[in-house]
């Protein structure tokens, strides 16, 4: 499964880092906030040529030594990031888009949530948590 | 090396040499569209071919794959046209041809016979060309006729030969093609069958890469590099799921080959079209995982050029150098520790000269997306490789380092030949760069500006700042912090703009360490102050730096103070004002209370706290709408900073005024924040918003200063006191807090924060309790005194000037209050120092109270309401006071009282006015019978208070009567003198009211004030109307006698009467009218005339008229008048009888509303002539008697009408 999971608010501030806790979380912060650099660069390729498609996936931002990093970005330009390991070689594209649309989901519940204030880092222990693709490490 | 496929050349080796070139010429010319097996797509596709001549060891042999030297097709040539010759050698050659081709099972064959014109000249009697065609036909193709083609002319220029030529070459491609089909098909099979065998023991990846790679050789040599790089695809992806099911525990043997440990390094080998080393390595099963992989690469990336696929080179690289890495770490390869970098390294660098050579400047820079990620890698690697060979380090490599560079050179190996002439080859740079820091130093730079501008160029400013911020600890380690400082700086801002705090926090780490080492003190407190209270760091390291700022803090240095933020350490959170108005008063206390909330680790003791406070001088009460912020408690909250806040909008309530009436002219919304929001926001500053941390702390010079001392700074609040400013509004610019050297500034207060001291002039106002003050009575008044700034001091007095018309009578009680406190006093020393002047003596009060105490004054119902005196007052004022006014709506007569007031705190007296309502309306008459005389007073009450009346006082007469609410009393008294009756009469009409429920005592005295004149009665009037003559009684329509007869009781006094003396007899005029205003009686003839009275007593004079009664009845006698006659004196006596003239003059007359009355009438002789005819000039005048001077003795009196004893035939005449 993932080593950790990124959501970047529009501003491209981090909503929700949560990382494999053994590897260093910092290393983690590092790599996700570079990875915006190829967001950016990707919905601006695809404002241009695929409008339309309401492709949100963003495929693979960029690959490191040990971590491939996955982009998906809401259509309210909210940024999803998932970082595997690259050892990790069972894992497919189909499964990292599954993840996505997961998250998706349990983002869009975090948003129902009255108690939330939209902007704020998500906090709530019960919301992104339910779903813990990190469980699996 | 150029590989076509082989066709070979049997027969006549000198035609088929003059044939080659055109042939080999032409083949190519025209593509083919080639089928393929499979439901592969078919694709076009331009043949050539290796002609080479026919050998029977070219055949393959049996069980002999080799593709490459496979020959596709074999041609038999000829230019026989002798059919002699063709049975006689040419049949028999063709017949070895074939049977050497069938032992090898080849069908792939094709005999050419060329014909030309100069044999057919040469040889009349031969036989039809086609015969010898034909001939090979029948002999050697049975069911394939089409094995077996003619050529014409081959070397001439005619359209005929072109047209041979044309259809031999179409003849030979579909044949080539047919014979690729099939061989590579049955090629195809046999490799797949190859592969199925995988699970077999003993099958070995390196043969099927062998044969699966001749496949790829094949296609590359049929221009199919798409093919041929699918089969490296499949080749690379085979191995590569062996590597993953060895990872899951599942390996084959054959892997053990590649479990080797790594012995060289040498990267990448891109120059070469086919690696052979490799290859040889791989055919022999020796290859290692990075020579396999590096050979496999080589040949993608050689396919992928011919391709013009350049950037997917580079992309491919990168996810090879990576999964190398991965597969030797899966594989638990040993490597020696530095040998991947190097690999790596040399890799990147010869990816990008192998695509730097086949691409230009101008695609390159295009693509620098493509290669930047192969510069970060080479970069990292290198680094790591500097990092490990100790090259980084500020003292240089130890031995131990230099054995492992020597250990890592030596698997480099030797330079490869192709590099070794070149200079910048990756190889001599890897060595260069290991040799000596410096030169690892130049590399390094060299590589991370490079990586650096090329993110920079491609927009990707954070992957830039990263790699600034390796660079940075680069620096760091080198012990060279100046170079560092931008580059984290630079990195800073970025996470700080986005609000990464984990990143930011560690960034921020590395600028205080280097700022430490630059010795930047206010910069490094500044960061130290920032990560004391990061909570992203430990107890442990906020400690440490809070112990730096405050190790800092006590040093006694001279240079001057470090200003901090203060939002660093410490949170604003609330601010609260008691009172919670924020408005006092001079010389009031301000609570002005400041929640604090320390972010620091530890208690930190400030020496003072102290908030700077910008004044103006502006009127209090101006503001209020600016402090919007404050809440109605007096607390002001200050937000959180939040990420999200920053772009909130800041609306505030817009309300206009219009100057003159106050009304509400406008409202509206309006955005403070407008100057951030609409900001351009493109991506570039979107990242370098400035560090608010940093920028200058400008600390206010000069400004008021709020202070507390010795504020000892626990996560907690802090209140401050202050007290006594100059009136104005405040407003909270800074806050600042002093700790030793180090002061701590907020330099902005926002939502602005505004505190009001105002001043006041102490004020005294009287103000009624009921709402109308009633004269006479006792009423209660309220002193208000606002003492403003004054504060009462003992002994200090009112002083209040008594008028004799409203005496302070005594004050009920006192209260004095505060705006917060009420403190009811009790009463004392209140009495008055002289009868002109009350002095009230005040309690002590502080400033900005209230004393309030009830007074009851009493103010005296003039008895004379007409006539006023101004008083002089006792302090020498003259009061312009008790003007009295009626108001009519009321009835109420109203007196206005101004009050002088000497207040302790002015030299100046305060007028204070009180109204009064004098609660009655009083009348008097004279009321005469004969000789007899009697007043009348009416008292009516036009108050809303009920009163009681007593004592009523003109005689001795006494009743108590009560007086409701605009009742009116009547008294009448009868005046009786003895001797000779006073000219005129003084009277005082005095009575006790007070009101209906009040006690006895409370009953006040009402005194009016009235004088009589000319009480006597001078004459008497008496009349008798009596019947015609002959007649019995008075009938309406007949005439009746009148005759008045007045008489003179007594002797005028002489300023009376005007005496005329004719014949020495005194006598007085007199001017009668007889007028009947209710037209009962028509008077005949003179109505009025002129009477000379003898000035005796008791002389009467008898006038007579005659009158006609209009009606039947009781009907009372005419009014009959008398006045004194005033002749003009000038002028001659007028003659008595000129009505008209009298009729005018009555203008002058006093009694204006009766000639009106008179006039309209327009009943007797009257307004015969009109009034304007008459000339103006000097006229007599008639002057009233005073109202006892004439008793009418008619008034009352009636006489009896009978109705006409003939209506109809009554006439009347009027004349």
């Amino acid at each position: 499964m993932a080593v950790c999971i990124a959501v970047i608010a529009k501003e491209n501030y981090p909503l929700y880092i949560r990382s494999v806790p053994t590897q260093g979380e910092l290393k983690f912060h590092y790599t996700v906030h570079t990875s915006l650099d190829v967001v950016e660069e990707k919905i601006s390729g695809v404002g241009k040529a695929l409008a339309d498609q309401r492709e949100l996936y963003l495929g693979l931002l960029y690959p490191t030594e040990d971590y491939k990093v996955y982009g998906y970005v809401t259509n309210s330009k909210v940024k999803f990031v998932i970082v595997v390991d690259s050892s990790n070689t069972s894992l497919r594209d189909n499964e990292i888009r599954s993840m996505f649309r997961k998250l998706h989901n349990s983002f869009t519940d975090v948003m129902c949530n009255p108690f939330y204030n939209p902007g704020d880092p998500i906090q709530s222990k019960t919301d992104l948590m339910k779903w813990q693709p990190l469980n699996g490490l | 090396m150029e590989n076509k496929p082989i066709v070979t050349c049997a027969g006549d080796q000198n035609l088929f040499t003059a044939l080659y070139g055109s042939l080999t010429q032409q083949l190519p010319r025209e593509p083919m569209e080639w089928r393929r097996s499979y439901g592969r797509a078919p694709k076009m596709i331009y043949l050539e071919a290796n002609f080479v001549q026919f050998k029977e060891e070219l055949l393959p042999k049996e069980g002999n794959k080799a593709l490459l030297t496979f020959p596709f097709l074999h041609i038999y040539w000829t230019d026989c046209c002798d059919t002699e010759v063709y049975k006689a050698s040419v049949k028999e050659d063709m017949q070895r041809w074939q049977a050497a081709l069938r032992l090898h099972g080849s069908v792939d064959w094709l005999i050419a016979v060329v014909e030309s014109d100069n044999k057919k000249k040469n040889k009349t009697n031969i036989l039809p060309r086609t015969s010898i065609v034909d001939k090979i036909r029948n002999d050697f193709c049975n069911k394939q006729s089409d094995r077996c083609v003619s050529l014409c002319d081959p070397l001439k220029e005619s359209s005929r030969s072109q047209e041979s030529w044309s259809s031999f070459l179409m003849k030979l491609r579909t044949l080539l093609l047919m014979s690729f089909t099939r061989n590579l098909g049955r090629f195809e099979d046999d490799m797949r069958t190859l592969r199925e065998k995988r699970t077999e023991p003993g099958w070995s990846f390196c043969d099927y890469f062998m044969v699966q790679e001749e496949l790829a050789f094949v296609f590359e040599m049929l221009q199919q590099f798409e093919e041929a790089l699918v089969q490296y695809d499949e080749l690379d992806a085979l191995f590569t799921q062996y590597v993953l099911n060895f990872g899951a525990g599942d390996g084959a043997n054959w892997l053990g080959s590649f479990c080797q440990p790594v012995r060289s390094w040498n990267g990448l080998l891109l120059r070469r079209p086919i690696d052979m080393e490799k290859r040889d390595l791989i055919q022999r099963g020796e290859a290692s995982l990075l020579d396999l992989r590096s050979y496999l690469f080589s040949r993608q990336c050689t396919l992928l050029i011919f391709l013009q696929r350049p950037w997917e080179v580079t992309a491919r690289a990168l996810e090879l150098l990576h999964n190398c890495v991965q597969e030797l770490r899966l594989l638990e390869v040993s490597v020696v520790s530095g040998a991947l970098d190097c690999w790596v390294f040399l890799s990147c660098l010869e990816v990008l000269h192998r695509i730097e050579g086949c691409c230009d400047r101008s695609q390159l820079e295009a693509n620098s997306s493509h290669t930047v990620g192969l510069w970060t890698y080479a970069t990292e690697k290198l680094r790591s490789l500097g990092d490990l060979c100790g090259l980084v380090s500020e003292n240089g490599p130890n031995s131990e380092d230099l054995n492992k560079t020597v250990d890592l050179l030596a698997g480099l190996g030797a330079e490869r030949p192709e590099t070794v002439n070149s200079p910048q080859s990756p190889y001599k740079k890897l060595k260069e760069a290991l040799s000596s820091v410096e030169a690892f130093e130049k590399h390094y730079l060299e590589l991370s500006h490079a990586a650096m501008e090329m993110y920079r160029a491609i927009g990707r400013l954070r992957s830039a700042r990263l790699l600034g911020k390796s660079l940075a600890e680069f620096y760091m380690r080198k012990g060279d912090p100046q170079s560092a400082e931008n580059f984290l700086l630079d990195s800073l801002k970025s996470y700080v703009s986005e609000s990464w705090s984990l990143p930011l926090t560690h960034t921020r780490k590395q600028i205080a360490e280097c700022q430490k080492q630059l010795q930047k003190m206010d910069e490094y407190l500044q960061t130290s102050a920032l990560l004391a209270s990061d909570t992203n760091l430990s107890d442990e390291e906020r400690r440490h730096f809070c112990q730096e700022i405050l190790t800092f803090a006590s040093q006694t240095a001279e240079d001057a103070r470090v200003a901090l933020s203060m939002s660093s350490v410490t949170r604003l959170q609330e601010l609260c004002f008691r009172p919670s108005s924020a408005l006092v008063h001079v010389s009031a206390a301000l609570l002005l209370e400041l929640r604090l909330c320390s972010l620091m680790p530890v208690p930190v003791t400030l020496e003072h706290i102290s908030a700077s406070i910008h004044f103006t001088e502006e009127q209090p009460g101006s503001t209020a709408q600016k402090r919007a912020a404050q809440n109605p408690d007096g607390t002001v909250t200050f937000p959180a900073a939040s990420p999200a806040s920053a772009s909130a909008l800041e609306l505030c309530e817009m309300l206009e005024h219009s100057p003159s009436d106050n009304t509400l002219s406008s409202a509206g919304l309006a955005c403070r924040n407008m100057h951030l929001l609409m900001r351009r926001n493109d991506s570039a500053t979107s990242l370098d918003t400035p560090n608010t941390a940093l920028t200058a702390l400008a600390l206010e010079d000069g400004a008021q200063m709020l202070r507390a001392s010795d504020v000892t700074l626990s996560p907690g609040n802090n209140s401050i006191v202050f007290t006594s400013q100059k009136p104005g509004v405040y407003t909270l610019r800074q806050l600042c807090a002093t700790l030793g050297r180090v002061q701590l500034v907020l330099p902005h207060l926002y939502p602005v924060v505004q505190y009001e001291v105002y001043s006041q002039e102490p004020q005294l106002s009287i103000q009624p309790l009921t709402e109308h003050l009633l004269a006479g009575l006792p009423q209660q008044v309220k002193f208000t005194i606002l003492t403003g700034h004054y504060s009462v001091k003992k002994g200090d007095a009112l002083q209040l000037s008594n008028t004799d018309s409203m005496p302070v009578l005594h004050s009920s009680t006192r209260k004095q209050h505060s705006s917060e406190t009420e403190i009811f006093c009790n009463i004392r020393n209140l009495f008055p120092s002289s009868e002109k002047v009350t002095s009230i003596s005040l309690p002590v009060t502080p400033p900005y109270h209230t004393l309030e105490f009830l007074l009851d004054v009493l103010c005296h119902i003039p008895s004379c309401p007409a006539r006023m005196e101004s008083e002089r007052l006792t302090n020498g004022q003259i009061s312009h006071r008790t003007r009295s006014r009626t108001r009519f709506n009321s009835g109420m007569t109203l007196i206005d009282q101004k009050v002088s007031v000497d207040c302790p705190w002015s030299i100046y007296s305060t007028l204070v006015s009180l109204t009064f309502h004098v609660p009655f309306k009083v009348k008097h008459s004279l009321l005469s019978v004969g000789r007899r005389k009697f007043i009348q007073v009416c008292l009516q009450n036009v108050s809303d208070t009920n009163f009681r009346l007593t004592n009523q006082t003109l005689t001795e007469n006494q009743h108590t009567p009560s007086l409701e609410l605009q009742q009116c009393v009547f008294s009448v008294w009868e005046l009786r003198w003895s001797g000779v009756s006073p000219v005129s009469l003084h009277c005082e009409f005095s009575a006790s009211f007070a009101p209906a429920d009040a006690p006895d005592a409370a009953l006040k005295p009402y005194r009016y004030h009235f004088t009589l004149e000319r009480v006597s009665t001078l004459l008497s009037v008496c009349a008798e109307i009596r019947p015609a003559e002959g007649e019995q009684d008075c009938r309406t329509g007949a005439l009746c006698r009148l005759e008045v007869s007045l008489t003179r009781l007594s002797e005028p006094s002489d300023s009376d009467e005007e005496y005329s003396d004719t014949d020495g007899l005194r006598t007085t005029r007199l001017l009668y009218e007889v007028i009947d205003n209710n037209s009962n009686w028509a008077v005949c003839g003179k109505s009025s005339g002129v009477v000379s009275m003898p000035v005796a007593a008791m002389a009467t004079h008898k006038v007579h008229m005659e009158v006609m009664p209009l009606f039947a009845g009781h009907l009372p006698f005419p009014s009959i008048r008398l006045f004194k006659y005033l002749p003009h004196h000038a002028s001659p006596v007028i003659p008595p009888d000129t009505d008209s003239c009298l009729e005018n003059d009555s203008l002058s007359l006093d009694d204006q509303a009766e000639t009106a009355s008179l006039r309209s009438r327009g009943s007797v002789q009257s307004l015969g002539s009109g009034e304007s005819a008459q000339p103006r000039g000097p006229m007599p005048k008639r002057q009233a008697f005073g109202p006892g001077q004439v008793f009418n003795g008619t008034q009352g009196q009636q006489v009896l009408v009978l109705p006409a004893a003939d209506h109809h035939l009554m006439e009347v005449n009027v004349t």
